[in-house]
């Protein structure tokens, strides 16, 4: 069967109700059994600023956007207008503006697509308690083909707490813009398709994340606040205290940061959430975990960059402070979901591996990812449960012992027999300081050997594609959907094409890479980042096979699937 | 006594490692081990169920001394390591041991919300006015005058920190001041401040031999406080205006606020149940 897409934007300014639109829509898609995709853009302003939400809804999971909308709807063109250069459009699109928003912006003078009256303020107006953002919604339904009784179903989900007038009086602004949108025969339409209900979540990225970690065993959170990763955090301080644990809000990232591998110590598995900022203050006591050997979980949410940057916009440019950002020869793991549901796998999956190798695990995700919020399958239940090595006899216990894989039993307060000190200073086995060359040498040796010889199984990396391509496209993150979909246009049009999108991004696996890439004369890496990070990282760590291109681009706007379709037929 | 100790179980010696002290000979922090060790036997906790967290600084060594659970952790963040481990398991005894640098310095910003948040724990800060491990720069309790550093060849030029006066402001629970030239005293402290629940802040005068030679005076300086603690802190903070830094022995200020204890359900629910909210 051939998969539907319709996408679609929204834009207004702060009290448009842009984002409650967008979640209404999301809500009903997901009750006729749609799968969606949402990302939302927002100015500086801290609030009443304009914003947009930029949905894909289709019979298939998406986990990017198009290369163009075929919807926009303008609340004001004032906003839609700021967010231009992140609404393209194409000869097919249609845009609906208000008749008494005036005069169109001019990147909608010279726009290709078809510009349709809707009067939603004037509709809104006629109906008590109407709202245009109701109207717009419904001008929306009749267009894409969604039916009354899935959206009525949300509405009275998000808003029945406020009495039946509200809901009646969004019931007839729906109604209204049912009736007021012109018909236009060649707009894709979605069919509705049977959904069972609970099989379909409606999940954010930062949300899987907080889940995944919870379901990985975290117990202990410490929290300083920054955008895009907050509501990480907001999550898990509702989630957290109902399964047992406890977040605090720490002073700093400085705080957060040594809170967690204090708590840890104490055999608690703990995680902060942050940004690159943060990120950056906390890379001194990343380092200590990794010396003292304490598991803890760091999730950077990334944002554009450096410095403040771009604050509420995606960019993937910490890869190399994720990477390379510790003093000393400190290996630890990174890693990266590369959708919406994988925030969760990953998430736990780091938990998992941060609790069984004692080291520090980074989680890297993006603004694009932890701010979408997506219609997903019922994500299936996982074994990764943080599980740490404590030593079965404390008779001639060292906390530091040399061992095969590297991994040593750590005692946990409380346990008696087992008292030592975690140091951060070189230690011996005992973990007695120590600057003894050979000591330093053994213990180097160790931390990495647990790290380099651990088996990571399948999860490495997603794997998706031909067996015999003619290209491979290397990817990470949230530039993983983008590709999914170039992929499948690129088959469509007879290409063989293999994607490759490492999860565990270190330590590094030539093994499974070399692979993983096999047979690919031609491979293009994909990433969003001026310096091309994710290129240099490969070249420092893998022999990358045949003719090696890079698409890279800086943040906020996305890659889209159809820049990387021409960057392979447009080999050079 | 011997016998009294049997009974109790540990003597002071057992919560000793056979780690050999860095310090110089002569070095205040020896009597503050000292004193931490006594009073761990003092309090008869087992080995096992106590703590002590610290940054980096000479002062700092004092976890591998001991032979109870410790952390050695970075430069100026041993009360947010702490605080992570008392919140993560609330039935351990933690002791956070520090110097001045690593404390009001670096770590100033977390001394600030240590006191405020008011976390059951107590911190040790041995005051030598100096950055021992450093080798002798200023450090925030340092006088404006004092010219022996060549990193502030005219001294640090800046009034120094009052500990104690920004301790109450900030909300401790507990503040005392003891002193390295007598660790019996110090340990009582110790004892007092680890039973009392919430923050307690010990300031111990603890010289730095090598770099503030003159320090080794403190002993003659210092004088047993004859005033007893309040719970007023109206009148400790009138009290502590008019200290000039020697009087020690004594509880200041005793607050009477609740230890900080994270909120957390009496009956957790299952995750599925939380998953329950996602599901459309
Ligand atoms: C981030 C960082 N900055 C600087 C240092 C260097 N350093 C080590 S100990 C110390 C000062 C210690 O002074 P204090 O805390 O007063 O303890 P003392 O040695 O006097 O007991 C400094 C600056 C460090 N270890 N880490
Ligand atoms: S340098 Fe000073 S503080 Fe450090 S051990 Fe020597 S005397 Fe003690």
């Amino acid at each position: 069967m051939l998969e539907r897409f319709v996408s679609l934007a929204v834009a207004g300014s702060g009290g448009a109700g842009v984002v409650t639109t967008g979640n209404l829509l999301l809500d009903a898609a997901a009750r006729v059994g749609w799968y969606a995709y949402m990302t939302r853009s927002a100015g500086p302003q801290i609030r009443g600023g304009e914003a947009a939400a930029m949905i894909r809804l289709g019979s298939a999971p998406a986990d990017a956007h198009d290369d163009h909308y075929d919807l926009l709807v303008a609340a004001d063109w004032e906003s839609a207008g700021r967010f231009a250069a992140e609404l393209p459009l194409g000869a097919t699109s249609i845009v609906l503006g208000d008749p008494r928003a005036g005069e169109r912006p001019p990147f909608l003078v010279d726009a290709p697509a078809r510009m349709l009256d809707l009067p939603m303020t004037a509709l809104a107006d006629e109906i008590p308690g109407g709202r245009a953002n109701m109207v717009a919604l419904g001008a929306i339904a009749e267009l894409i083909g969604l039916p009354d009784e899935p959206l009525l179903a949300a509405i009275r989900h998000a808003i029945g707490a406020k009495g039946e007038a509200a809901v009646e009086a969004s019931v007839a602004s729906l109604r209204a813009g049912r009736s007021a949108v012109p018909d236009i025969p060649d707009f894709p339409r979605l069919e509705p398709r049977p959904a069972a209900p609970g099989m379909r979540w409606n999940i954010s990225g930062n949300e899987a994340t907080g889940l995944g970690a919870l379901r990985g065993g975290v117990r202990f959170v410490a929290a300083y606040p920054i955008t895009p990763a907050t509501e990480v955090l907001e999550w898990m301080a509702h989630g957290l205290p109902r399964v047992g644990g406890a977040l605090v809000q720490a002073e700093d990232e400085l705080a957060s940061i040594n809170q967690i591998v204090g708590a840890s110590y104490g055999g608690v598995p703990s995680l902060t959430a942050t940004s690159g900022p943060g990120l950056a203050l906390m890379t001194e006591s990343l380092g200590l975990a990794v010396a003292a050997e304490v598991p803890v979980v760091v999730v950077n949410v990334m944002r554009g960059g450096p410095s403040t940057g771009i604050p509420t916009k995606s960019e993937q440019a910490d890869l190399n402070i994720a990477c390379y950002g510790l003093h000393g020869d400190a290996p630890h793991l990174v890693l990266a979901p590369h959708s919406v549901a994988d925030c969760l796998m990953t998430t736990q999956w780091a938990v998992h591996l941060a609790e069984s190798l004692q080291t520090a695990a980074i989680v890297l995700t993006d603004q694009a990812t932890g701010q979408a919020r997506a219609v997903i399958e019922r994500p299936a239940e996982l074994a990764f449960i943080g599980q740490r090595v404590v030593p079965e006899s404390v008779a001639g216990y060292e906390r530091y012992a040399l061992t095969v894989n590297g991994v040593s039993p750590m005692a946990i307060p409380g346990m008696a027999g087992g008292e030592y000190t975690a140091d951060g200073l070189e230690h011996s086995p005992s973990g007695t300081p120590s600057s003894q060359a050979a000591d330093h040498q053994a213990q180097l040796d160790k931390r990495l050997r647990k790290i380099a010889g651990y088996n990571y199984g399948e999860h490495w990396a997603e794997i998706d594609g031909d067996a015999d391509p003619d290209v491979a496209l290397l990817t990470w993150g949230s530039c993983t959907g983008p590709c999914r979909e170039a992929m499948a246009r690129l088959r469509a049009q007879g290409w063989r094409v293999r994607l490759v999108a490492p999860r565990l991004i270190a330590p590094a696996l030539p093994g499974p890479m070399a692979e993983a890439l096999a047979g690919a004369p031609r491979l293009l890496v994909v990433e969003q980042s001026h310096g091309a990070q994710f290129l240099r990282y490969l070249r420092a760590h893998y022999d990358l096979p045949g003719e090696v291109r890079s698409l890279h681009q800086p943040g906020p706007l996305p890659v889209r699937p159809g820049t990387i379709v021409a960057r392979v037929t447009n080999w050079s | 006594m011997e016998h009294l100790q049997a009974m109790r179980g540990l003597a002071p010696k057992d919560f000793k490692s056979d780690t050999k002290p860095v310090w110089c000979p002569g070095c205040g922090h020896f009597s503050v081990l000292a004193a931490i060790t006594k009073a761990l036997a003092e309090l008869s906790l087992p080995r096992e169920q106590v703590a002590v967290v610290s940054g980096i600084g000479c002062s700092s060594r004092i976890p591998a001394y001991t032979s109870v659970y410790g952390f050695h952790g970075v430069h100026g963040r041993a009360l947010p390591t702490a605080t992570g481990l008392k919140l993560a398991r609330p039935d351990m005894t933690v002791l956070v041991t520090g110097g001045d640098g690593d404390g009001f310095s670096i770590g100033g910003n977390h001394f600030l919300h240590a006191c405020r948040r008011n976390v059951d724990m107590t911190y040790i800060v041995m005051d030598n006015q100096v950055y021992g491990m450093t080798k002798g720069q200023a450090s925030p309790t340092t006088d404006a005058e004092w010219d022996g550093s060549k990193l502030t060849p005219d001294g640090p030029c800046i009034e120094p920190f009052p500990p104690l006066k920004i301790a109450l402001a900030a909300g401790a629970n507990f503040i005392a001041r003891g002193s390295s030239s007598d660790p019996n005293d110090l340990a009582r402290l110790i004892v007092d401040g680890v039973r009392h629940p919430g923050f307690s802040v010990i300031q111990v005068l603890s010289p730095c031999v090598t770099f503030r030679p003159e320090q080794k005076e403190w002993k003659k300086k210092v004088r047993t406080a004859c005033v007893d603690y309040t719970d007023d802190p109206a009148r400790a903070a009138r009290r502590l205006m008019t200290d000039d830094g020697f009087n020690f022995g004594k509880v200041l200020f005793k607050g009477t606020r609740p230890a900080f204890v994270p909120e957390c359900s009496d009956v957790p629910c299952a995750i599925p149940e939380l998953e329950s909210g996602f599901a459309v």
